[in-house]
């Protein structure tokens, strides 16, 4: 029950937006402020996301396998792999060092 | 495949594909879900994700200039993909028709692949064991590597790292997130005028630019 409120409070709330963004007068969210923050916002919450779901177990910090596979997502990206073969790298490696270490 | 990772129904997983269709928004929902985060603040983190959705709104609504009816069915399809096509077409009807061929397109396929995902994870069983948990933050890294383009991008994703995860053990769930959003005005605070006057001239030359 409480995934179906979160579903319905996260579709309502990121419909909203959508739809602001296509009736605001224009010049209210073009302000040179508003528009940093705007493109910043997004990747302090994408980074902290990221860390979270690599580090995270409940709300202790660990460092486990998922580490090293995101470590092989970062590589992939450095050398430029397409999106899925970033994905795969950070699964397969997850997934061996898993095996690995039982 | 990363929603039923985590614990959702075959249904759930569809609705919220169907529903919200915002990816970085659908992957923030079902992580801070997985992580044991209450719906609202769960809620709250990928709606914050889904702001920037506005942003791309407000430039599409000049460019698309939709009758006010029609508005509130395209809304929906109004994200990162959509804009990027729509926004790099020179005229008014080539950004109508790459708005709505890259929409219509992307909805088909994303719900399609979800759905198959989430077919296919049933089927699997166990996903930690293949390695499937580290998808999520890894599509996490490959959307966020590209927006780090300067130094500022780079202090305020740092911050936000060290917030997120060094304030894990203290906060419920859900709320590092929302604390680690801070890195961005504060990165932008402690680097003082000097950025914001060069941000002003950044954002009046992209204005200028897109305008052309």
């Amino acid at each position: 029950m409480t995934v179906w409120i979160a579903i319905a409070v996260t579709a309502v709330g990121c419909y909203a937006v959508k739809l602001i963004g296509l009736l605001v007068p224009e010049g209210v969210l073009e302000r040179p402020l508003v528009r940093r923050l705007a493109a910043l916002v997004p990747v302090a919450l994408l980074a902290a996301l990221t860390a979270q779901q690599t580090f995270a177990d409940g709300t202790t910090v660990v460092l486990d396998a998922r580490a090293a596979g995101l470590a092989a997502a970062a590589v992939a990206l450095l050398l430029r792999a397409p999106f899925l073969l970033v994905v795969a790298a950070a699964v397969v490696v997850t997934a061996g060092v898993r095996a690995l270490t039982g | 495949m990363t929603s039923a990772g985590s614990g959702l129904t075959l249904l759930q997983t569809c609705a919220l594909s169907l529903l919200v269709f915002t990816g970085a928004s659908q992957f923030a929902l079902v992580g801070a879900l997985a992580a044991g985060g209450n719906p609202f603040t769960a809620a709250a983190g990928a709606f914050f994700l889904g702001v920037r959705n506005a942003f791309y709104g407000l430039r599409l609504s000049q460019l698309l200039a939709l009758p006010r009816a029609v508005r509130p069915f395209a809304a929906q399809w109004v994200i990162d993909e959509t804009a990027a096509v729509a926004l790099a077409q020179p005229t008014r009807r080539a950004v109508r028709i790459g708005f709505t061929v890259t929409g219509l397109s992307l909805y088909v396929l994303w719900n399609l692949t979800t759905l198959l995902g989430a077919v296919g994870a049933e089927a699997i069983g166990d996903t930690d064991a293949w390695g499937l948990d580290a998808a999520g933050p890894a599509v996490f890294l490959a959307l966020l590597a590209p927006m780090l383009k300067t130094a500022t991008e780079r202090a305020v994703a740092g911050l936000a790292v060290v917030l997120g995860v060094g304030l894990l053990p203290v906060l419920p769930a859900g709320m590092p997130v929302l604390v680690a959003a801070l890195a961005a005005p504060a990165v932008l605070w402690a680097t003082g005028r000097r950025t914001a006057t060069a941000g002003e001239k950044a954002a009046e030359d992209d204005v200028r630019r897109a305008d052309r």
